[in-house]
């Protein structure tokens, strides 16, 4: 795949900004949900659908594209803000998240909103969704039971937080696509550093994450998750991997765009209060003041 | 009277502990025989069928299959966590997994990742738990899943079927990988009576009226092997006054209402019997149902909050009060309060 152009690289970067906006929007409105996971990954999730996921929104279910799953459900906000922007909902949709009869569910539920491919919310269970999936769309196409005919089978992008790699269901599910050599599995993990109880490396240390991914047999690489054209090409180089399922450490900023939930944990789980929406929205429309400045 | 449109065993009644029917006990089979047989037959007729098992595929009786089908087979070893989540993977991209283990870890662990992945998603996932109940024998406690039904039972979207015996398994089986949604299959480690034929029809949702009676006093429910208890029970109650019907029922979700009530409704007592805790599994559901549709007195055969232990599944049995006299003086029990009633 050819390197993102510069125009390109910007766009994607406005389009982030632009989903950021929307979460918190849609955190204002439902009163309650996540906030600094979905901000965090906002970079990722646009490059993921506007970039890197081979999908069609007018066709959720198509058979031959490529699968997300959301393991830490929590932080779904992003995921329904980028899918709004994408075209698979009206944007103004997001503002049901969270409320009664909504099909944006406070945490995703696949039989309400086309797309979503999973259900999740307990932790630690979406990368065995993923490398089951993997696998299955591997056996099929080897059976020829693809519309596409030939071994270009679809792949499995599974984005993870680093505070659920605690459950023991994850390294279960990355010893098996080890050692299944699943190299149509691609996992993303979300390395912030934060989870409810404060920093990862204090409430259960994952350290050296990078060596435990290898030895259980994948290709890891490490990004910088709010490099838009560093995590694109590392998505490219996992394509280029075989015989290993390849994972992308990506370190991230909880609440990325918005200097007062910059690092802080305890954003974790509450939404903005109007007041503060109000400046965080400002603050995304005018780039943390650059855009403004640059005006001056 | 044997309900001549089910087919059945005509020696229905020989019981397997009598040295004269020594024969009986040699032609018994495991209802995980059962599940192994249907297993390669539901495979032959849909190749989405695939199986998954936890490092057990020699006492789940996955083994034939895996010799038949070695792509669809997928080796998880000891991760039931895993082995659920997966087979959600699986199924979401088109296959029809049948997940393999102990009742005891599977739905027993893996509960929480069946409910999320499987259950709340909707996957066609059959979840297959061997080894159930105290006649797993010397293993112990920690083998003898006695609340996998309740935990089964209690999820939305899942059918949950306890085969009576090794051919009723094997139907079970083949049904339940053409249902659309998830099921719960449960399986014993024992050779049990075998009482259904290859005639003999099996419908998920269906209970089936093995022994009427003229002027039944009694109706027993039973399901899983203990079934042949409950029918040797009601045939020495015959032999003694007391006419008694007993229905076969495979699945305990969803229950099958009409039968269940008209049964009742005829006989005005009931008894359940099942290798469970009577908590939450056939006797907890038939006694949700009649209290609300048709309450009569009810005595209940099965373990009581209790765990089980080491033993011989007979003695387990005995020991347990699952036993053919603890079923006759369940229904002397049930009848007397019923005059009681009156």
């Amino acid at each position: 795949m050819q390197p993102l152009t510069d125009t390109e690289a910007y766009e994607l970067t406005a389009r982030a900004n632009a989903i950021r906006q929307t979460i918190i929007e849609m955190l204002l409105a439902a009163g309650s949900g996540h906030t600094a996971g979905p901000l965090g990954m906002a970079d990722i999730f646009t490059a993921l659908y506007f970039y890197v996921l081979k999908h069609d929104p007018q066709n959720p279910d198509w058979e031959d594209r490529d699968r997300l799953i959301l393991s830490n459900g929590h932080i779904v906000p992003v995921r329904y803000a980028a899918m709004a922007h994408a075209g698979y909902f009206p944007v103004e949709e997001c503002l049901t998240l969270r409320k009664f009869g909504s099909r944006l569910q406070g945490h995703p539920e696949r039989l309400r909103l086309p797309g979503l491919e999973t259900t999740s919310g307990p932790l630690g269970s979406g990368l065995s969704q993923a490398a089951g999936m993997a696998y299955a769309l591997g056996m099929s196409a080897r059976e020829g039971q693809t519309s596409s005919g030939g071994l270009t089978f679809p792949r499995v992008y599974c984005a993870m937080s680093d505070g659920e790699h605690d459950a023991g269901n994850i390294w279960e599910a990355a010893m098996w696509a080890g050692a299944n050599h699943l190299s149509n599995l691609t996992g993303i993990i979300d390395r912030n550093n934060i989870q409810i109880d404060g920093y990862t490396e204090s409430i259960m240390p994952l350290e050296p994450l990078r060596d435990k991914y290898e030895a259980f047999g994948w290709h890891v690489l490490e990004v910088d998750g709010h490099n838009i054209p560093q995590f694109i090409a590392a998505c490219d180089e996992a394509k280029a991997i075989y015989e290993k399922p390849t994972v992308i450490i990506a370190h991230t900023i909880p609440g990325k765009g918005i200097r007062e939930i910059e690092r802080d944990y305890r954003w974790h789980g509450k939404p903005p209060s109007k007041e503060e929406a109000q400046v965080f929205l400002n603050e995304l429309r005018t780039m943390q003041g650059k855009v403004a400045s640059e005006h001056q | 009277m044997i309900n001549p449109d089910l087919h059945l065993k005509e020696n229905i009644f020989d019981n397997p502990d009598q040295a004269a029917t020594a024969a009986v006990a040699k032609a018994m089979a495991s209802t995980r025989d059962g599940f192994g047989k249907g297993l390669i037959e539901a495979a032959v007729a849909d190749a989405r069928v695939v199986a998954l098992c936890a490092d057990l595929t020699e006492s789940t009786r996955v083994e034939g299959f895996k010799k038949r089908f070695p792509e669809r087979y997928i080796e998880v070893g000891v991760a039931e966590q895993n082995l659920a989540a997966l087979a959600s993977g699986f199924a979401a991209a088109g296959k029809i997994p049948f997940i393999t283990s102990y009742a005891a870890f599977n739905p027993g662990r893996n509960n929480e990742q069946i409910r999320t992945t499987i259950s709340l998603n909707r996957m066609p996932v059959k979840i297959c738990g061997m080894h159930a109940g105290v006649s797993v024998g010397p293993d112990g406690a920690t083998h003898q899943a006695l609340e996998d039904m309740a935990l089964m039972r209690i999820q939305p979207h899942m059918t949950v079927i306890s085969p009576c015996d090794a051919e009723e398994a094997r139907k079970a089986t083949l049904a339940a990988a053409q249902w659309d949604g998830p099921v719960y299959l449960r399986f014993g480690r024992e050779k049990t009576p075998l009482m259904t034929t290859a005639e003999t029809p099996f419908e998920i949702g269906k209970a089936q009226m093995f022994l009427s009676a003229e002027n039944p006093q009694a109706v027993i429910f039973a399901t899983g092997p203990l079934l042949h208890n409950a029918l040797l029970s009601a045939k020495q109650m015959g032999d003694e006054g007391m006419g008694v019907i007993v229905v076969n029922v495979a699945t305990i979700k969803p229950l099958d209402r009409d039968t269940i009530v008209a049964a009742a409704r005829e006989a005005e007592a009931v008894v359940t019997v099942e290798e469970h805790q009577i908590a939450g599994g056939l006797g907890g559901a038939i006694a949700e149902l009649l209290a609300q549709e048709y309450p009569v007195p009810i005595e209940f055969i099965g373990v009581r909050d209790q765990f089980g232990q080491s033993g011989e599944p007979k003695e387990l049995i005995e020991h347990y009060g699952m036993g053919v006299s603890h079923i006759k003086d369940a229904l002397r029990k049930v009848v007397g309060r019923k005059s009681a009633q009156v």
